[in-house]
């Protein structure tokens, strides 16, 4: 019988080749999850490595400027590495040496889960491969760069649209050609199971931190908590504490590119349908014979044309809510959060500060909102230069 | 009975050929060639935007495919229209997204009308396949099982359902042409064999006569994709009398051994 489903969503849709691997990931994790010494090296490597926990920090200037809810920023920019990226690799890479693996792979689409795992692996002396889409090493090269550095070898994906979802495909395939000494450290809640459960757990640090620091500074739940969505791994980090508190909204932010009406896009949530694909029955920006549809963001890590099983079921339930944020919303957000709090954050993050802009002038002053800014914004520094017209490469 | 399992009355040959590419007239024509070559069975490729099992040559295929057109139902019409001349079974390999978003009883009903035998989902594997495999059952469709150089203790547990043919996968990773084969398929076929009567064809990898030959010789049969597909690739519309030869020129390595 199939496991580790959300509803009608998730599953384990790979080839035969990846069964017993899956399996093997899904039992050492059940196994190193409840073990206290895995547990206090993954927390020290947390705090001593990574720089856990991340600050809550009240965005005081930006509370008055929208003159709404409380602002509270979760800064997973300021980990090591600058992304909540790192949360998921340090887990799953350490998992990797325990159960005796020697080299990871993975995939990586504005480079920040790159440059975490191929991180990981130099701290933990394993070999690195990662797959990038062609089109995404040109966007970011300076991620490129930085990977190899790291030590890691990059693979510039040529195929399909040569974006995330290219990159999943080539490493889902290097991974079926290489288990035995490989794992695939997926850096989303996708893919197939136990996937979205583990990089769920891993991030879930981020909402248990908000928790407890909102709790020490007012006392109470947030009435809300914003995070932008691809796949979906820093949203699911963020809401997953707050689920059973019914009282706590959940919004995620997804990537409307040129609109949700033009073809330029990848809001799964707003255009999709449901499908199988890259392991798991989820929703996903398709034709009605099922391609895949080439999709398009400003943003390199919200651009994939699926969603994590997991919040396509919290969608299904109504649980949370998720609302498409064009490029130019995000620009203006990445703009806004650099000149009002003296933070840039990443353009993916962007996309969830520029829906609280929206949402603050709908909630009053006693109201508390935190939005997650999931990674910092220097690789983007030169992409939105050449989106208002100045013409600065890497 | 399925006209599947029957086709392996001597050693099979199963070539297959990605649908569309060029376009669909020159597939038709290659689904011709292919029967009269003395393919016992024929695998046809529905092309996915996103092959997650296939090496380069056929991902190319499929984008080819897509790129001229081709799609499910033109496909479906093409084998209506060719099935008026091919006789063997037709199987259809493609991904789970292809069935499942064109709905899969709409997908059943229209693979009985065009005289489709079976049907091959590489990202479906044993957990998942109750999301198929009755309703391919209730339309008299084999839905075909997959095992592979990693499945070990799974390989009975596979194989005591298998329908049509047990497709064994000789190499680790994607579809592609080898120089060397070093998996011990034989061990593979023989825990096969323990639980089930189904054939055995294995598949990836394979090229040569020689590799049909010595692969037949373990099992029940042959398929082969990458090299046929590199032909339709080098000569494109002309490809159906060069893919014929090559699929005689393979019959006759596996048919005696």
């Amino acid at each position: 019988m199939s496991e580790g489903r959300y509803g009608e969503f998730g599953g384990q849709y790979v080839p035969e080749t990846l069964m017993n691997a899956v399996h093997e990931l899904e039992a050492a994790y059940e196994h190193y999850k409840n073990d206290p010494a895995f547990i206090e090296e993954l927390d020290r490597l947390n705090r001593e490595y990574a720089g856990r926990p991340s600050l809550l920090y009240y965005a005081e200037k930006m509370t008055k400027d929208l003159g709404g809810p409380k602002i509270y920023l979760k800064r997973e920019d300021l980990n090591h590495t600058g992304s909540h990226k790192i949360n998921n690799v340090l887990g799953q890479v350490l998992l990797a040496k325990k159960m005796g693996k020697t080299r990871v792979i993975a995939e990586t689409g504005a480079g920040q889960h790159g440059v975490a795992t191929a991180t990981a692996a130099a701290l933990m002396d394993m070999e690195c491969e990662i797959y990038m889409g062609k089109e995404d090493t040109e966007r970011q090269a300076l991620n490129v760069f930085r990977m190899e550095l790291l030590g890691a070898k990059v693979h510039p994906v040529m195929t399909g649209t040569m974006t995330l979802k290219d990159a999943v495909n080539e490493a889902m395939r290097e991974w079926s050609n290489r288990v035995d000494d490989t794992l695939y450290v997926l850096g989303s809640v996708m893919g197939p199971h136990p996937f979205p459960m583990i990089v769920r757990d891993f991030q879930s640090v981020i909402g248990k931190e908000i928790k407890q620091q909102l709790l020490e500074k007012e006392g109470r739940l947030p009435d809300a908590v914003v995070a932008c969505v691809g796949g979906g791994s820093n949203a699911m980090g963020t809401f997953y504490e707050f689920i059973p508190d019914k009282e706590v909204k959940l919004v995620g932010c997804e990537a409307a590119g040129l609109g949700v009406d033009n073809p330029k896009n990848a809001a799964t949530i707003a255009n999709g349908s449901l499908g199988i694909f890259h392991g798991m029955k989820s929703l996903f920006c398709q034709n009605e014979y099922g391609q895949i549809a080439p999709v398009y963001s400003i943003s390199a890590g919200l651009d994939y044309p699926g969603i994590g099983p997991e919040h396509a079921n919290l969608y299904a339930t109504g649980r949370a809510e998720y609302v498409p944020i064009t490029d130019e919303e995000a620009v203006e957000a990445f703009e806004y959060l650099s000149r009002t709090e003296g933070i840039i954050p990443a353009i993916e993050s962007a996309h969830a500060v520029a829906y609280v802009k929206k949402m603050a002038k709908e909630m009053t002053k006693d109201q508390i909102l935190v939005c997650t800014v999931s990674g910092r914004g220097d690789k983007d520094v030169a992409a939105i230069a050449r989106y208002r017209g100045v013409e600065i490469y890497e | 009975m399925s006209r599947i399992s029957d086709a392996f009355k001597e050693k099979a040959f199963i070539p297959f050929v990605t649908g569309g590419d060029p376009d669909l007239a020159t597939t038709k024509q290659i689904l011709i060639e292919m029967e009269k070559a003395g393919a016992d069975i024929i695998e046809v490729g529905i092309p996915f935007s996103d092959p997650i099992a296939e090496g380069p040559v056929i991902q190319e295929a499929n984008e080819r495919a897509l790129s001229a057109g081709c799609t499910t139902d033109k496909l479906f019409d093409m084998i209506k229209e060719a099935r008026e001349t091919v006789k063997v079974p037709i199987l259809f390999m493609t991904y789970a997204n292809a069935v499942f978003k064109y709905g899969s009883e709409r997908f059943m009903e229209r693979c009985v009308d065009c005289g489709i035998d079976g049907l091959i989902v590489p990202d479906v594997p044993y957990e998942e396949k109750q999301e198929f495999d009755g309703i391919c059952a209730a339309h008299g469709i084999d839905y075909i099982s997959m095992i592979a150089p990693t499945s070990h203790d799974r390989i009975r547990m596979i194989a005591k359902d298998a329908k049509g043919f047990v497709y064994c996968v000789s190499s680790m990773g994607v579809t592609g042409v080898r120089s060397e084969i070093t998996t011990d398929v034989g061990s593979m076929v023989k825990l096969v064999k323990e639980v089930t009567d189904t054939p055995v064809a294995i598949g990836f990898g394979i090229s040569t006569p020689e590799q049909a030959a010595a692969m037949a010789a373990k099992s029940d049969g042959a398929i082969v994709g990458s090299a046929i597909v590199k032909l339709v690739a080098k000569y494109g519309k002309d490809a159906p009398g060069y893919v014929g030869e090559y699929v005689k020129s393979m019959k006759d390595a596996v048919r005696n051994v």
